[in-house]
């Protein structure tokens, strides 16, 4: 019940709205087949550039994002795991940004980093740095912002997660590799990060289906500037289908982003599985 | 004048029905149909009488979230203490989220019975069959053409039936420091392309580098409108099928705004909101913007001038747009509700003058006369008011605009494009976009 309800239904719903030129508002959503899709695959429609523009922004955004989000929180977690005075307060700071809603938090850095008014480039121009950088409305400024601010924002929560498997990792093992005689990269390299397969995998497909759905930021960021650059796929979704009330093709680009999304995941969960494969013989 | 004020204070405690007695037509032409049709019973017939009916709470949506806010919810206030058997539910939504909330709420039966949406929107709405004709309203309250601006009165009409009754009229006006036009020696401000470049250099002298931030995104596009518009031109077919800001006059303009950043007068890249922050602040000496800002800027206790936008153009242009009450197709199936709605929009109507402390301009031309605004500080921009351009009542044009000549103008700002190449790709694909909307709108 709960699965056809919330699940089956909303999926069904959505491919049979991707047939129409469905306005929620009109009476008339006449079927019009697979137009919606040919609209976004063809090249030269309206539709066709404002899409795949959002889903390189998507695009890139991802492939900055991921490895930056898998790698800083693993070494944040691994200093927080060692002991050391005032462990608990860093603990808490690194992970204070992420309990802030994405509203505070792109407000905050909408500010901050505002090219001719904000702190970023005050301080920078303090130090001697180059002072004018638009990093809301330029290239490649507005994407280093993106990436910066929500890797900021987020890294607290893959963190905790790596320390919870940090902490699951047994003392034998450490033990174990210190007596055969092992260093402190080897350690590190031998035994702590097959440890962490498990969860750098689930890691790494959270944060990868987080970032393919990224819209805040760019939303209240930059509002998608310089000109449509940096509107992300889900952001063109809901301007399409929310503001300019044409679910019909905001539905069919939704199904293109899932495919999309569904084969990447299959491509993660392979990698993994042949690493754990080749360890294991 | 003084005079005047309190006579009419007077007579609208008693209720506007007193002021239009004289006028009780039985409109009776219920038959307007829009593209929805069917649950339309109940409008038309307004004779004008106040709502005598069973006490009932009528539902207000608006979009006042800014300084404009508790003026109007003084209104409502003084609205349900003249009136024992109607109270008002106020619903403020920020604008941007109320053109994608009304549509959706009132498809599902839970919008609101009355409300206030900017006139540029009452084409989409009544083609989305949200809102209703107000004919027999408009003419109870012998509202008529004469005591409007043609300009804001044609807009409100689509398909030869009126749906929205005009509250005020909003426009772009031009903000200056009068601290820093001191030190700069600028005496009067600049009227047109010559003083205002004037004045910019002898600010620059001054020691402000930057007296004129240029933005690429909001309010750009109205800046770009109300230069169109100077210029000569016609930024969209009248009647809908196609986008034509890309002509002589659309490049002027264009080229113009992105002059100011290659003098030197803005700097590059202004962020959003950047330039108005940074007006409060001192920091930017000229800067056009809504007369809405108003209130805010009082607020802030910061020293400011205003006056019309200069002409940069050949003529004396601007854009605008203006608040319109609307009753929705909700209230229309009860003729309880729709009555006393109409009473509710009739009676705010007849207090536009006392909108004017919202920072707006009376639409209505003997509003205008009276000591609330002409005390106002946007009384200056009241004699403008016949060179004030609104768009064309087009459905689904907003949207194609955000879509499209927005984004062409933040590109020429920035100085991505040329502006003949960023304006004329975006308006063939407005054009595009513009005619599927024909189609699905059903023309």
């Amino acid at each position: 019940m709960l699965f056809g309800g919330f699940v089956l239904l909303p999926i069904v719903l959505g491919l049979w709205i991707s047939l129409h030129h469905w306005d929620y508002t009109l009476p008339r959503r006449p079927f019009v087949g697979l137009d919606n899709y040919r609209n976004l695959l063809e090249p030269g429609s309206v539709a066709f550039e404002p899409f795949w523009n959002a889903m390189e922004a998507t695009g890139i955004f991802t492939l900055f994002s991921v490895p930056l989000l898998i790698v800083v929180p693993l070494v944040v977690a691994m200093v927080m795991n060692e002991k050391f005075p005032g462990r608990n307060f860093f603990r808490a700071v690194y992970f204070a940004p992420y309990v802030l809603g994405v509203a505070v938090v792109g407000v905050m850095w909408r500010f901050l980093l505002d090219r001719n008014i904000g702190a970023v480039n005050s301080y920078l121009g303090a130090l001697g740095l180059p002072d004018a950088v638009a990093w809301l409305s330029s290239l490649p400024a507005a994407w280093v912002a993106l990436v910066g601010v929500t890797v900021w924002w987020t890294l607290g929560f893959n963190a905790v997660i790596y320390l919870a498997g940090l902490q699951d990792i047994p003392t034998e093992l450490y033990d174990a590799a210190r007596i055969d005689g092992a260093g402190r990269w080897s350690i590190i390299w031998n035994v702590t990060l097959p440890g962490l397969r498990p969860v750098t995998m689930f890691v790494t497909i959270v944060t990868l289906i987080a970032s393919a759905n990224m819209f805040g930021q760019s939303f209240i960021m930059t509002d998608g500037a310089p000109a449509q650059q940096t509107r992300t796929a889900i952001f063109y979704i809901a301007e399409t289908g929310l503001q300019n009330f044409q679910m019909g093709q905001a539905a069919a680009a939704s199904w293109i982003l899932t495919a999309a999304l569904m084969l990447l995941s299959l491509v993660v969960f392979g990698v993994f599985r042949a690493r754990g494969a080749m360890d294991v013989s | 004048m003084r005079h005047r004020t309190l006579t009419s204070a007077a007579l609208s405690r008693r209720g506007f029905i007193t002021v239009t007695a004289g006028g009780l037509l039985v409109a009776g032409c219920g038959g307007g149909q829009g593209p929805g049709g069917g649950s339309e019973e109940g409008v038309g017939g307004f004779t004008g009488e106040a709502y005598d009916g069973p006490a009932l709470t009528l539902a207000y949506w608006n979009g006042f979230t800014g300084g404009d806010g508790p003026s109007m919810q003084a209104l409502v206030k003084s609205f349900v203490s003249e009136h024992d058997n109607i109270d008002v539910e106020n619903n403020t939504v920020e604008w941007l989220d109320f053109y994608q909330r009304l549509p959706a709420a009132a498809q599902a039966g839970k919008g609101p019975d009355v409300g206030v949406m900017h006139l540029d929107q009452l084409a989409t709405n009544a083609a989305r069959s949200v809102i209703v004709p107000l004919d027999d309203l408009a003419e109870a309250l012998e509202l008529s053409e004469d005591d409007f601006a043609e300009s804001v009165w044609g807009p409100g009409i689509y398909q030869d039936e009126r749906y929205g009754i005009p509250l005020d009229v909003h426009t772009l006006a031009m903000y200056y420091n009068p601290d820093h036009f001191e030190r700069a020696g600028i005496s009067e401000p600049p009227t047109d392309a010559a003083s205002l470049d004037e004045a910019c250099r002898a600010l620059q002298a001054a020691g402000f580098d930057t007296p004129m931030w240029m933005p690429n995104l909001w309010p750009a596009h109205l800046m770009f409108l109300s230069l169109l518009w100077q210029f000569g031109g016609e930024p969209y077919a009248e009647d809908g099928s196609s986008a034509t800001y890309d002509d002589e006059a659309g490049v002027q303009a264009l080229t113009w705004m992105r002059e100011q950043v290659d003098k030197g007068y803005s700097p590059e890249n202004v962020d959003i909101d950047a330039q108005y922050v940074a007006f409060k602040n001192g920091q930017n000496s000229i800067t056009w913007d809504g007369i809405w800002q108003i209130l805010d800027l009082e607020d802030s206790g910061a020293r400011y001038g205003i006056a019309p936008i200069p002409v940069i153009g050949d003529e004396q242009a601007a854009w605008a747009n203006s608040h319109n009450f609307f009753m929705t197709s909700q209230a229309a199936e009860d003729e309880d509700r729709a009555n006393a709605a109409k009473t509710f929009i009739g009676w705010m109507s007849d207090q536009s003058a006392a909108w004017a402390d919202a920072g707006m301009i009376p639409a209505r031309n003997s509003e205008r006369e009276k000591a609330q605004f002409t005390d106002s500080p946007q009384a200056s921009l009241g004699d403008q008011i016949d060179a004030l351009h609104f768009l064309p009542p087009v459905p689904g044009l907003g949207d194609v605009q955000v879509q499209t000549l927005e984004v062409g103008v933040s590109e020429g700002v920035l100085g991505r494009r040329s502006p003949e190449e960023a304006l004329s790709n975006q308006a063939s694909d407005a054009t595009e976009l513009m005619e599927q909307n024909l189609e699905r709108f059903g023309g």
